[in-house]
């Protein structure tokens, strides 16, 4: 089997899913300062997110002062993005999850973070109606977008003579 | 099914040369990049504090570790070279001992081209040794050599797609695929090619090292290194590089490829490397650099047309025995240089007097456009005797693999009129 194409999202369709969206819940959410997805987290709370924990096996605790769910069905207010921080092949029963409550949460994104990747969980989350990004982080799409990547010393490719808005600004 | 748009066309490399990382100053409108010229950078509260220290979120702490005026050069050079992330630092030197002090540990072994720059030659084979880092150096002109000469332990390939002092061009996809054979990262000092002659991530490398003290800042009047990552290095595809994925016991346990994914390795430099050893790039520096980089396909572009018609004057001349310039016909290294340098084979190189170093020595010092100083990619041209000066502490032996013996005149081509150097050149090797 060949490997697939990497994915390409221009940065119109990324600013404007991070423009739109509020509230994420963050599957696969981590307490331990160390995870990535706790790196995520507190960013993209800082940002003026508000980010929902889903993690079967802490739920009803508490991270970041937010309460963790056993999964997106116990979320009690609406969902505009599912940010998975799960394996490529756990995504697809989470996509499957989305699907089911896509009208009851009103889910309009469901985002495979950084290094996930998983298209049949892709094929059913868009015949839904949900837009999907995968192999990306939504902290360093962010950042990328707002120059901050920048301070880093890292290639964001975005080239203006325009002062760089944040997606949220 | 998937969404898979269309990326933007990439820009073109005069545009990147003039405007990667540079965007106006989101305060002042500043549209040139302001001199950050500070130590430090207010916290917005003690939590904002935090997450900085952690590496949760991005920006600026302590200008050892990132300054605004720095992190558009490290962009800037990142974006010309077609990278994910880059790292900038004092000079070159320092940019290669940021790269083994990220890769090895004591006692661990990476392998490097004879034809190496002089001072590299010393670093990696005396210094690094004291530190336990053992560089084996090897011919790599000849890909079958860095091919018998690989082992388990060898964690790093290091060369110069074009060496100094010259004339030597190297096979990069064939050193790349014997990289990836090995799951060991190609790091390629492209310091005399310029990402505007080659760029090296697209042969295959993983990192690019720059000394920017040459033709990147190009006026000769300030020191800087950069080192950048391709991205595409898979850490974690054999145990060989714990300290990129295995949690770093000093950044409290936190695993670098596993966080920044494909900029991990920069991000570890910096956090790590540049932390803890200090060699960090003033924001004047850098500023310096900028500027001088915005210029960079203007000047390569007259340094190669410049070296070119010299190195065919020089070949032509009753006094000159041989020339290295890999432009020429006859090089052994034409056919690489058209394949790795269509745009040119670089301005520095190497050619030797009849009569020897005497004969050698009259040139150096009778030249009078040309500067007789050690270093390389001026805009001034410039001339040297490698085997006494650049390439001193090396063994005759070394000296010969490196193409800097006895009879051995270094040229670094400069911008001047062509007409000028020429004619310089010519009354030089007539009092011989």
């Amino acid at each position: 089997m060949s490997m697939p194409l990497p994915l390409r999202y221009s940065d119109a369709t990324l600013r404007g899913i991070l423009s739109e969206i509020r509230v994420m819940a963050m599957v696969g959410a981590s307490g331990d300062w160390k995870r990535p997805s706790f790196f995520a987290m507190k960013y993209l709370q800082r940002r003026g997110y508000r980010v929902i924990p889903i993690n079967p096996g802490r739920a009803g605790t508490e991270i970041l002062g937010e309460t963790v769910y056993a999964s997106l069905a116990d979320v009690p207010v609406p969902i505009d993005m599912v940010d998975v921080f799960r394996s490529s092949e756990a995504a697809l029963g989470v996509a499957e999850e989305a699907v089911a409550l896509v009208e009851e949460k009103q889910i309009k994104v469901l985002w495979l973070q950084l290094g996930i990747r998983n298209d049949a969980a892709a094929e059913i989350a868009q015949a839904a109606g949900i837009q999907v990004i995968m192999d990306r982080c939504p902290k360093i799409e962010f950042a990328r977008l707002s120059g901050e990547l920048s301070w880093s010393g890292i290639n964001t490719r975005i080239i203006t003579s325009k002062v760089l808005k944040a997606p949220r600004a | 099914m998937n969404e898979t748009e269309k990326e933007p066309e990439p820009y073109g490399f005069a545009t990147l040369a003039v405007h990667a990382g540079a965007r106006p100053d989101p305060t002042t409108g500043a549209r040139s990049t302001p001199i950050f010229q500070t130590n430090a950078y207010v916290f917005q509260d003690a939590d904002h504090a935090a997450e900085l220290f952690n590496l949760q979120t991005f920006g600026f702490i302590y200008s050892r570790l990132t300054n605004p005026t720095v992190s558009v050069l490290e962009e800037r050079v990142c974006a010309l070279e077609n990278g994910r992330g880059a790292v900038a630092c004092a000079t070159g030197h320092a940019a290669q001992f940021l790269i083994a002090a990220t890769l090895l540990d004591v006692g661990d072994e990476f392998i490097a081209s004879n034809n190496l720059y002089g001072g590299s030659i010393t670093q990696f084979g005396v210094s690094f040794k004291k530190l336990g880092w053992n560089c084996n150096f090897v011919d790599m002109t000849d890909p079958d050599k860095l091919r018998a000469a690989m082992n388990d332990k060898i964690k790093f390939i290091f060369c110069e797609i074009l060496a100094n002092p010259g004339g030597v061009v190297l096979d990069l996809a064939a050193l790349a695929e014997i990289a990836k054979e090995w799951g060991v990262p190609l790091v390629v000092d492209n310091t005399l090619a310029t990402p505007y002659l080659c760029r090296p991530f697209d042969w295959g490398a993983d990192i690019v090292v720059h000394s920017a003290t040459k033709y990147i800042g190009g006026h000769g009047n300030t020191m800087a290194g950069v080192v950048a990552e391709s991205g595409r290095f898979d850490w974690y595809q054999s145990d060989k590089f714990p300290s990129m994925t295995q949690p770093d016991p000093a950044y409290h346990g936190l695993t670098f490829a596993e966080t920044f994914g494909d900029f991990g390795f920069s991000m570890k430099m910096r956090a790590v490397a540049l932390r803890d050893f200090g060699p960090t790039l003033s924001a004047q520096a850098a500023w310096n650099v900028l500027q001088g980089v915005e210029t960079l396909p203007l000047r390569m572009e007259r340094h190669c047309a410049n070296a070119q018609a010299v190195a065919e004057f020089l070949s032509e001349h009753p006094k000159v025995a041989w020339v290295s310039y890999a432009g020429l016909p006859d090089s052994p290294y034409h056919e690489l240089a058209n394949k790795y340098l269509p745009k040119g084979a670089g301005a520095v190189f190497t050619f030797g007097v009849k009569g020897g170093f005497a004969a050698g020595e009259t040139v150096v010092n009778t030249v009078d456009i040309f500067s007789h100083l050690a270093n390389v990619g001026d805009t001034r041209s410039l001339i040297i005797h490698p085997a006494s000066t650049t390439h001193r502490q090396l063994t005759p032996e070394q000296r010969d693999a490196a193409g800097a013996g006895e009879d051995v005149i270094r040229l670094s081509i400069g911008i001047e009129t062509l007409e000028d150097i020429i004619a310089d050149l010519d009354q030089a090797l007539a009092q011989t």
